[in-house]
């Protein structure tokens, strides 16, 4: 069972090359668990840098965050930890 | 004359002859291979191979640039490894049978347009990071070397646009300034040239085209203009231009390492103000002696909750270790007035610069106030730390705050967590109040120092946002400086010291003024340390005067 949440992106430039880089590390660090991130109709894997870029989410965008397999709970908490300090978002 | 305009991104006036980069062919045919294993295995190599490289290349930007552009080629490296760029890459190979190169390029411009095709003007940018790194593993792949300056002698170097690795491969010392017909001012080039000094100009064009090649032109980084076969007044108003920004250079390189002393032996302690860690760069690259306002706002502007004491600690830890051992005067949040933060739910005020601000919002949220100091207490542990409350009026109110503090301080031992038990206090004079009980707050802090914004705008009952109130709002008006005077002497009386870290701190016009009170310190935005420093090594303590107090 995926577990999700959704959070606004606050920072100035949105999800950018910088932190978009760190995002796909943090993720792939995770092991078992995939995270994707949805904006809109769209849905990429975190770890996917450049389809993570490609997603354009800008400041105000809201995007939802899934993890699924592997320690949920724990990825989840790691995940909302990241966005929360990296795009300055309101989880 | 021929005058081709562009954008400035960098300032400077340089001369020299026009010298278009010269890039390895990147004409890649397509040929069909029979062992295709071994056409993925080189691909892997020169991925690998390419990223072994990036790594290299962010550390010594690390120490050439700083960390902003060293954490963008690390995300360079992992483009190199991104499994969608692999993958499209392995696909291509598999679907046509070709050869690498022509399998790499063409990924490579499949995410490359993707990017070019997106609605926001950073993200278009990204689109030049995509082809850096494919042009970097089809350079590994063909054992091609980096482009660079086959010239003997400085030239002005021309591009359509730099990839960032191109711009930090070239040897400096052959480059006068940068002419990029494309490229933006958020481009990497230009981001670079700012950080090494270099003029750079980008969006010039079409007209900079490669038969140029070799004349002598000038170009401006501050106006964007290219100007070849000048006419004499062009030419003098460059030369005039040169000449100052020579002077300067000078003046700066002189500067640079000498006391903040005057000539009959007087020193001043010529710090500056910060808004955020990074700031630090241009403390350092200035020579400033410490950090006489670090601004904590930037940590609750940015955020949409309370900051963590741990996210503070890191933030003030940084800077005091990076100043290793200078002083570094941290200010509580001075939240209110024309900063406002949503989540502290402050009621919408008549009066703002005369409400719930600064300390007020401190003394009123002894949670939010606890937080901020355990986190500058720990930090006190990795340099030297001072401590600054802002918009004090009343003796009681510091007393509170040192109260605060030593509970604080209390908490962290019963905890064996590190702190300096010695960590200067003090305020912000900036109130009329505070120059009226001046005696009494001197004897409970260890310095003052001056914000003359606010002092003037509460002395002078003129709001500083207010655009309209023109010569009614002088900084230089008496009542102000006689209330720095006032604040001065009853420092001194007690022993204690006192600075100005208002903008009026880096006016020379006053510096006159500000040795005849006997101000011992002042801090200023970091690119106006040299130029105060001249001025004081110029001036002479025991003759200024204090005319300008008289009205």
């Amino acid at each position: 069972m995926a577990m999700e949440f959704k959070c606004v992106i606050q920072d100035e430039l949105g999800i950018h090359a910088r932190p978009a880089g760190m995002l796909a590390k943090e993720a792939k660090a995770l092991g078992d668990t995939v995270v994707s991130v949805t904006k809109g109709d769209k849905t990429v894997k975190a770890s996917q840098l450049m389809k993570l870029m490609g997603l354009g989410v800008k400041k105000g965008d809201e995007v939802t965050v899934t993890v699924e397999g592997g320690d949920e709970a724990a990825a989840l908490d790691a995940m909302k930890a990241f966005f929360k300090n990296n795009f300055a978002a309101e989880v | 004359m021929v005058l081709i305009q562009g954008k400035g991104v960098s300032k400077g006036v340089v001369r020299g002859p026009l010298y278009f980069f010269q890039r390895p062919n990147y004409d890649i045919p397509k040929t069909k291979v029979a062992d295709l294993d071994a056409e993925k295995a080189r691909v892997v190599e020169a991925r690998e191979k390419s990223s072994a490289q990036l790594y290299v290349l962010a550390d010594k930007c690390r120490e050439e640039a700083g960390e902003e552009s060293a954490v963008l080629f690390e995300t360079h490296a992992m483009f190199c490894d991104d499994d969608d760029y692999v993958e499209a890459i392995e696909t291509m190979l598999n679907d046509e049978s070709c050869n690498a190169e022509y399998a790499v390029k063409e990924a490579g411009e499949q995410f490359a347009a993707m990017f070019a095709a997106m609605d926001d003007a950073y993200m278009r940018a990204r689109s030049a990071d995509v082809k850096d790194v494919t042009q970097r593993i089809l350079n590994n792949l063909m054992g091609i070397a980096e482009g660079g300056i086959d010239s003997e002698e400085p030239v002005i170097l021309c591009a359509d646009d730099l990839a960032p690795s191109e711009t930090l491969q070239l040897d400096k010392s052959k480059i006068l300034g940068f002419a990029l017909t494309a490229g933006s001012s958020n481009g990497h080039t230009a981001i670079l040239a700012r950080t090494m000094g270099i003029p750079a100009i980008c969006g010039l064009g079409a007209e900079l085209k490669e038969t140029l090649q070799g004349r002598m032109a000038y170009l401006d980084g501050e106006t964007g203009k290219v100007v070849l076969d000048p006419d004499n007044l062009t030419i003098q108003t460059f030369k005039d231009k040169m000449e100052k920004q020579k002077k300067f250079k000078e003046l700066m390189a002189e500067m640079k390492g000498k006391e903040d002393v005057t000539l009959d032996g007087r020193h001043i302690n010529v710090y500056c103000n910060i808004g955020n860690p990074d700031d630090v760069t241009a403390v350092k690259n200035n020579d400033g002696q410490g950090i006489g306002l670090f601004r904590s706002e930037f940590l609750y502007l940015a955020e949409t909750d309370y900051p963590s004491e741990e996210k503070q600690f890191q933030a003030y830890k940084k800077v005091a270790a990076a100043m290793d051992g200078k002083r570094v005067i941290i200010r509580t949040l001075d939240i209110g007035a024309d900063k406002q933060v949503e989540y502290f739910h402050l009621k919408k005020e008549e009066n703002p610069a005369m409400g719930v601000r600064a300390i007020r919002i401190c003394l009123n949220n002894p949670d939010v106030f606890r937080t901020q100091l355990r986190a500058l207490y720990r930090a006190s542990a990795y340099g030297k730390v001072a401590i600054m409350f802002p918009m004090i009026t009343s003796v009681w109110e510091v007393k509170e705050c040192k109260r605060a503090c030593e509970k604080v301080m209390a908490e962290l031992k019963a905890e064996g967590i590190p702190f300096n038990e010695e960590t200067e206090i003090g305020i912000m004079i900036e109130t009329p109040a505070s120059i009226f009980v001046a005696p009494e707050l001197a004897e409970e802090v260890d310095f003052f120092s001056v914000g003359t914004n606010d002092l003037t705008q509460y002395t002078l009952a003129c709001d500083r946002q207010a655009n309209d109130l023109g010569k009614f709002f002088d900084a230089h008006h008496p009542a102000v400086l006689r209330a720095l005077k006032m604040a001065a002497d009853a420092a001194h009386e007690k022993g204690k010291w006192i600075g100005i870290c208002g903008e009026l701190g880096a006016d020379l016009s006053l510096l006159e003024t500000f040795l005849a009170i006997g101000i011992d310190e002042l801090s200023v935005s970091p690119s106006a340390v040299l130029p105060l420093r001249d001025a004081i090594r110029k001036s002479i303590a025991k003759t200024c005067t204090l005319d300008a107090l008289k009205c």
